[in-house]
């Protein structure tokens, strides 16, 4: 999968003129007015900005989690919105993976049940499952955990599980929130390693959401939201 | 996600909370366990009721009273003095209204009515063995019905309602004392039965022991046939006295196979009887008044486990909302790895119908376990004379029926936290605290 993108393919995904407003009446609060951006395939995109700019929200739009008020968001050129459900959740499923702003581990259930959650939800055979969320433990040095509880981890073992469950499916787009904002400098330098390493070894595209100037220094292109508006790099 | 994980899921999300999941078990547990045992105790008298039916009618008799009255004209009724008596007393078996000869001769002219008797009361004082003193006297009831069906026979055979000689079957328990080893050897031999006339002059009479019956709920006593009923009840008619009886006795000529009746022949006769101002029953339709009667009994004992369920269910929605509560975050997480609605639905839908079944399976099996228990008790003590009788009978579809109707009130109570789960929005669930 180290395919470079083709001259003149279409952005993984690509956000038309974007607006989300939340609530409505007094509370009636635009967290997005208006932003367009692409994604080419295997780059990694860093989104950065002041708390509350919303980035988040960004970045849930373009994992399609949520629906914009107004405005489009195209997946390799084809528009979302018109996709039925279904299309959409497998599509989250296949080829997205997610590791969001806070670990969300299963503190009850193992690292290993915890790590092969989309490929349950996938309705892969649980053999395969083991195997392959085995697999991927053993890649990121989590193997000797795999029986333990979530909630047994250190913070950095967390993340680093957390990013397990994103790569399990081998997805194309990794949207990671504030992926070392938990973390302290030493480990978050680690799981930034890991990120930019898979980026490169497998093309996968990153998505980063950060306010971490380092962070967003390492990513090929950086844009920079404020108050619901890129002000800074939309690169197209 | 596979069927097979949604039900392995499901199953241990139900025990993640175990002291939540065991008290909403024991609320459904105390629903199932009196719901089988009700169930089982309309069954156990039902099967026994129907049983002794099958037993005792022969198919081919109607009891015949006359009609309870219809008339609707206001005020007294003009006196004719060729109608019926009034009773003097109440009685159960028939209306207030007596039956008079002209009643019977008109039911021996209906077409498909073979010979009608009526049933008349008579007392014996006491049954003797044959020629035996008078410290070996008993006494006895006879049952009044004893012409409309067939005894429960342990030995011997039924009463011979057109032989001209007097006969008698004897309940079980007089055999020891009248002198007989067995059932078999009774068979055949003769006892002597006396009453007292209309004069006060003791009298006796031999009868001839032509079979031996078991002790019923529904025939008590011993059973004589009409040549002996006949002469008792004429010695004991007061002089003088116009014949009028309560209750009377047809039996029908059948036009099946073999004679047999048939319920068009049965229906036909009951039809020519409610013209006459008569009413006509069979043994089945008597003891259809008798079942009603049982199962309103058990309509009411079971409407009291249905609330216990009803307040069980109440429970188990307020376990999966709390469920689903603790969850958010967990479900707003599949849902955004692609996890569609009617998945999550099926998820929390399912761990209450886990929940259902614990409460019911377990439920049951205690109800059976004890209720057995209690069942071999009685019979072997309390009811101990009504032999045939298993008071609590767990038919298994019954059982299992239970168990069904348990698990699907929880999955009906499970559709409302499931749905809230189901429509949970995954960025509000992500966002949850
Ligand atoms: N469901 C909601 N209802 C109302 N307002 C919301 C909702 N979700 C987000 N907002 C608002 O939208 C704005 C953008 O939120 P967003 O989470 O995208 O910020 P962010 O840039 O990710 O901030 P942070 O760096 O702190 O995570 C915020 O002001 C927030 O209060
Ligand atoms: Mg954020």
């Amino acid at each position: 999968m180290t395919t470079s993108p083709a001259p003149g393919a279409p952005p993984v995904l690509s956000a038309q003129a974007l607006t989300k407003t939340y609530g409505s009446g007094q509370s009636r609060f635009e967290a997005l007015r208006g932003v367009s951006l692409d994604v080419r395939r295997g780059e990694s995109l860093a989104i950065v900005g002041k708390s509350g700019s919303g980035k988040s929200t960004l970045m849930h739009l373009l994992a399609l989690l949520d629906r914009p008020t107004a405005g489009a968001v195209e997946i390799d050129g084809e528009d979302a919105a018109s996709a039925p459900v279904k299309r959409i959740n497998r599509l989250r499923n296949e080829r997205f993976g997610f590791v969001f702003q806070q670990f969300f581990l299963t503190a009850q259930q193992s690292v290993l049940e915890n790590v092969t959650l989309p490929l349950l939800v996938a309705g892969v055979a649980p053999r395969e499952r083991t195997h392959r969320g085995m697999a991927v433990l053993e890649s990121l040095g989590l193997a000797d955990k795999a029986k333990n509880k979530a909630n047994d981890l250190s913070g950095g073992q967390k993340q680093r599980v957390v990013i397990a469950r994103a790569l399990i499916n081998e997805p194309d787009v990794i949207f990671a929130d504030e992926p070392t904002g938990n973390l302290d400098t030493a480990t978050g330098g680690q799981v930034e390693d890991l990120l930019f390493g898979l980026q490169r070894e497998r093309g996968i595209t990153l998505v980063v959401v950060t306010h971490d100037d380092d962070l967003a220094a390492r990513c090929d292109r950086r844009v920079t939201i404020a108050d619901g508006l890129i002000v800074e790099g939309a690169g197209r | 996600m596979r069927t097979a994980d949604v039900i392995t899921n499901a199953t241990r999300n139900a025990f993640r909370s175990k002291l939540r999941t065991t008290l909403t078990v024991l609320s459904l547990f105390v629903g199932a366990f009196t719901l089988t045992l009700t169930t089982a105790l309309g069954a156990g008298v039902n099967d026994y009721v129907t049983k002794q039916v099958a037993t005792i009618s022969t198919g081919d008799v109607l009891i015949v009273t006359p009609a309870a009255s219809t008339d609707t004209t206001e005020g007294p009724d003009a006196y004719d003095p060729d109608g019926r008596q009034q009773s003097a007393q109440a009685n159960p078996l028939g209306a207030g209204t007596l039956l008079n000869d002209d009643d019977l001769d008109a039911m021996r002219d209906m077409d498909g009515v073979d010979r009608v008797e009526p049933v008349r009361q008579i007392a014996v004082d006491w049954v003797a063995p044959s020629g035996g003193a008078d410290d070996e006297r008993y006494e006895l009831d006879v049952n009044p019905t004893s012409s409309i069906g067939r005894s429960d026979l342990v030995a011997g055979d039924q009463l011979d309602q057109e032989a001209d000689e007097a006969q008698i079957v004897l309940p079980e328990d007089y055999l020891d004392a009248l002198g007989f080893a067995d059932a078999e050897s009774a068979i055949g031999e003769k006892v002597e039965l006396g009453y007292t006339d209309a004069a006060q002059a003791d009298q006796a009479i031999e009868a001839e022991v032509v079979g031996v019956a078991r002790t019923s709920l529904l025939a008590a006593g011993a059973g004589v046939n009409q040549s002996l009923t006949d002469t008792i009840a004429e010695a004991q008619a007061i002089p003088g006295q116009p014949d009028a009886y309560v209750v009377a006795v047809a039996t029908l000529a059948g036009t099946g196979d073999d004679g047999a009746v048939t319920a068009s022949d049965v229906d036909d006769v009951k039809a020519q009887l409610a013209d006459a101002d008569l009413a006509g029953q069979t043994v089945e339709d008597q003891l259809g008044v008798i079942q009603t009667v049982i199962n309103g009994i058990i309509g009411v004992l079971s409407a009291f486990s249905v609330i216990a369920l009803l307040a069980a269910s109440f429970g188990i929605v307020n376990t999966l909302l709390m469920s689903v509560q603790e969850r958010t975050r967990e479900i707003g997480l599949m849902k955004a790895m692609g996890m569609s609605n009617g998945k999550v639905f099926s998820l929390f839908s399912l761990e209450a119908v886990v929940i259902g079944f614990l409460g019911s399976a377990i439920g049951a099996l205690a109800a059976i376990g004890l209720g057995s228990a209690i069942s071999t008790a009685l019979s072997a003590g309390p009811l101990a004379d009504l032999p045939g009788l298993t008071i609590l009978l767990f038919d298994p579809v019954n059982v299992v029926v239970v168990i069904l109707v348990i698990m699907l009130v929880a999955f009906l109570s499970g559709v409302l936290p499931a749905r809230r789960a189901a429509r949970q929005d995954p960025i509000d669930s992500l966002r949850y605290e």
